[in-house]
């Protein structure tokens, strides 16, 4: 590679001291990024490290609250995304942002589409005009097909299709080979080379090391919503970015480990799904803390919505207590002590348009209710027992859980699945999204609950996390369990390289 | 976060101001539009304060109330019936059907409730069991269930219900209390337990604001579904038998546009027609206030055109007043900076 040093001058874009605040949190402090025409730059970060809101705040979503965006050495306000799309910049998504039940000329034409002499929307011309650039970046697509038809591979490259038909001039591609095959990967690096050929700037986010060390030129590293580090790829190996990802103060702020584990309390064998996940098998013992460690779209939460019995697995047991199950339904798996508390907190956790206590009760209501009859009274004395073991903050216990905090949210929804006495819980992303202060708390409470006996399993992708809790550690990848490591030799090197399927050999 | 919060050792259980919220409350607006109303309609007609008018004027709302009951918590639980007019009509067929069997009052009852259970299993079988939108689904039984009532009738009418049947819709309990009028009552409370104060109550408002956390809180979301479509068809069957004893007479036409009415009512009542929230109190008022309306325009010779344009603004003004009243309360919020 040839990339010399970069000159802010040279930029099309860039981002200087970008600050970005949600309720209770600071998920940008004062970051900066800069992008060439002709070149890529990977934007490196574990979740949550702010690299989504820094898309979103690209792309006229999200509209800073300090720094500026300069274009072409203005500085320049995205108002809306549709500013921020007449300006040049486009985004590819994780989870592409297409229109389903329109045809493939529709998706990429859709907000510009050519127009006849009587407005009418000019199919022939968008048609023709479709199909060249998908000739252009040599995709096997017709124009006038479904986009619900075709494969994820292929909605990629009809968002590119989109970004060039814009002319954009900055490309955001955020996790774009997260759903891919091998194969399609190697197609889209092609393209991304086209396309820097064409002097766009490419904004490549990715968790997988092995392609970042493939496309791209430039690195800008986020940690915790701050600057961590950039620079020439050509400058660095994957082990000074996995540390500038997770820093070194993994050590220190986690509680320390409960010495003694009781007995095995769960043991799952063989669970499969036909298509999320495949032969998954572990062990669980009394005031243990069980880690899943992975890439977003690794399995694991599938696997944990079928042990809760969410979906169904296709083969494998269950031994809870020494009794096999596989549970049909949460109700089912609740019975017999394994609750679960979802990572998607306002989606499937709490019920926020209801007040705390509600919500505290609503998965333990047969022992809060006689013969059917609610006890607000045993309702309010459970509510206070959690909310104070969790010392949560609210104004009061009939307060919405709308009105609380991330930090707080989570404390409600923790406590409800306690209250119901679980012996085995499962924590899926427990602190994504909260504050400091918050996830301090969580995690002291976890430590306490493991002394007490409870087995925990904590799915997390945040590196210091899962090293700083768990006593083992499994990384899934690909659905499969590819490796299991101690909590007491672990190092974030082992993780990432375990997790992206980085082999030792051609670890720079 | 403002700085009344509290550490959580010492949360108390309720806030403060519980009487502002009472004031603040839907159900207390509409008590006050009801007494309005009644007041409106004092002035309106000299005939208006007399106990017997007033007791003909229940039958207004009563027979509709009981359904809106069950359609409140359906609607709460995030699903519509719109099928309940048309249970009415096949419940009241079979009924006559039965008569000319030459059938009894007690096996009357049986066969209506039994009717109206098997109509609404049918349409919580499609929602909860095969996971149908319920919209959809009970659009089509409206159809399906009124078309068998035609299939079985046809143009005639069915009457020669026994004497004692004429109870149920005719008859008086105490001086002018209608059989109805306790009934309504009866079933307000009833229904007030059992959506405020039963865990089942509880399911059903966390299935409404969030089915997928209820389902994930161990919830039988499918089994809670299918009960309240059941709990419709019984409530509906129950109205059916009021309406068919008071007419003394069944055409397949009975009870034609009621679901709208008891919809309206319901949501008049105060509860969200996306789900999640509202009071059994609110559709026990709101089914006064549309009985009243409806009693006060009679008295007053409006024909039955302008009735249902003024139900129809009546419904709109319902569903816009509490949005506008948010966003200005949530301007008012930002303004002042809490």
């Amino acid at each position: 590679m040839s990339k010399q040093h970069p000159q802010k001058q040279d930029a099309i874009l860039s981002l200087d001291a970008i600050i970005k605040d949600f309720p209770g949190v600071r998920a940008l402090s004062e970051v900066s990024l800069q992008l060439y025409p002709g070149s890529v730059t990977a934007l490196i970060g574990e979740n949550g490290a702010g690299k989504s809101t820094v898309v979103k705040i690209l792309t006229g979503i999200y509209q800073p609250d300090g720094g500026q965006i300069v274009i072409d050495g203005t500085p320049t306000r995205l108002a809306t995304p549709h500013r921020a799309a007449q300006l040049g910049i486009t985004a590819i998504h994780q989870e592409t942002v297409l229109f389903d039940d329109l045809s493939v000329a529709e998706n990429i034409f859709i907000g510009h589409a050519p127009k006849t002499r009587w407005g009418l929307v000019d199919w022939s011309a968008m048609n023709a005009n479709a199909q060249s650039l998908l000739d252009r970046i040599g995709a096997p697509i017709s124009p006038k097909a479904r986009l619900r038809d075709l494969g994820i591979a292929n909605k990629h490259l009809v968002a590119i299709a989109r970004a060039l038909s814009i002319d954009a001039r900055v490309v955001i591609m955020d996790e774009p080979t997260a759903a891919l095959s091998h194969k399609e990967i190697q197609e889209l690096y092609l393209l991304v080379e086209q396309l820097k050929a064409d002097g766009k700037a490419i904004l490549f986010i990715s968790h997988k090391f092995d392609e970042i060390f493939q496309i791209a030129d430039y690195f800008t590293v986020f940690r915790d919503g701050q600057p961590a580090g950039e620079g020439l790829i050509s400058d660095t190996n994957s082990s000074a970015l996995v540390e500038m990802m997770v820093g070194r103060s993994v050590d220190g702020v986690f509680p320390p480990r409960a010495n003694e584990l009781g007995e095995t309390i769960m043991r799952v064998e063989g669970y499969s799904h036909p298509t999320e996940f495949d032969d998954i098998s572990f062990s669980l013992k009394r005031g243990e803390i069980l880690g899943f460690y992975g890439l977003v779209g690794a399995g694991r939460s599938e696997c944990m919505h079928a042990l809760f019995g969410i979906t169904r697995p296709s083969a494998g047991t269950m031994v809870i207590n020494n009794k096999t199950v596989v549970p049909t339904s949460p109700a089912d798996a609740i019975a017999h002590g394994l609750v679960y508390v979802p990572e998607d907190r306002g989606g499937q956790g709490a019920i926020t348009a209801l007040p705390i206590v509600d919500n505290i009760a609503l998965a333990s209501l047969t022992s809060t209710s006689n013969k059917g009859f609610v006890k607000m009274a045993k309702e309010y004395a459970l509510a206070r027992e959690y909310t104070q073991r969790l010392e949560l903050k609210a104004a009061a216990l009939d307060q919405n859980v709308s009105e609380l905090s991330g930090g707080n949210q989570q404390k409600v929804v923790i406590a409800k699945w306690l209250a119901t006495r679980p012996a085995v819980i499962i924590l899926d992303e427990p602190t994504k999204g909260i504050d400091i202060g918050s996830k301090a708390a969580v995690h002291a409470f976890m430590r306490e609950l493991a002394a007490q006996g409870l087995a925990v399993i904590m799915v997390s992708s945040e590196i210091p996390e899962i090293i700083g809790m768990s006593d083992r550690i499994i990384v899934m990848r690909e659905g499969r369990r590819v490796a299991q490591v101690s909590g007491e030799v672990v190092t974030p090197e082992i993780l990432v390289k375990a997790a992206a399927g980085i082999d030792e050999a051609n670890a720079a | 976060m403002s700085n009344e919060q509290i550490k959580g050792s010492s949360i108390p259980d309720r806030r403060n101001g519980s009487i502002a919220r009472i004031i603040a409350s839907w159900e207390f607006l509409l008590l006050g539009v009801a007494i309005l109303i009644f007041f409106l309609n004092v002035q309106a007609s000299p005939y208006f304060l007399d106990p017997w008018n007033l007791s003909d004027a229940t039958f207004n709302f009563t027979e509709k109330a009981m359904i809106a009951f069950a359609m409140a918590m359906v609607i709460i639980a995030g699903e519509i019936d719109l099928s309940v007019a048309s249970i009415i009509a096949l419940v009241s067929t079979c009924m006559g059907f039965a008569v000319q069997l030459g059938a009894d009052t007690t096996t009357l009852i049986i066969v209506a409730l039994v009717v109206g259970a098997l109509c609404g299993a049918f349409n919580g079988f499609l929602v909860a069991g095969l996971g149908l939108p319920s919209i959809v689904v009970t659009i089509g039984t409206l159809s399906l269930f009124r078309g068998i009532a035609y299939i079985i009738l046809g143009d005639k009418a069915y009457s020669g219900y026994p004497t004692d049947f004429a109870y149920f819709g005719q008859g008086y309990v105490w001086w002018v209390i209608t059989f109805e009028m306790v009934l309504f009552v009866v079933l307000a409370i009833m229904f007030y337990v059992l959506l405020h104060r039963t865990s089942f109550g509880r399911s059903v408002y966390a299935i409404g604001n969030n089915p997928t956390a209820a389902l994930f809180s161990g919830i039988r979301v499918p089994r809670v579904k299918f009960i309240l479509f059941v709990l419709t068809g019984v409530l509906s069957a129950i109205a059916a038998i009021c309406l068919t004893s008071r007419l003394g007479s069944t055409r397949p036409s009975i009870a034609v546009g009621w679901e709208l009415e008891i919809v309206t009512m319901v949501v008049l009542g105060g509860v969200s027609i996306l789900g999640g929230s509202g009071k059994i109190l609110g559709v026990a008022i709101a089914a006064v206030v549309m009985g009243m309306v409806t009693f006060g325009l009679g008295l007053l010779n409006v024909p039955g055109i302008v009735m249902s344009i003024f139900v129809g603004l009546l419904l709109i003004g319902v569903i816009a007043l509490p949005i506008l009243l948010r966003r200005f309360r949530a301007r008012l919020v930002t303004s002042t900076g809490r």
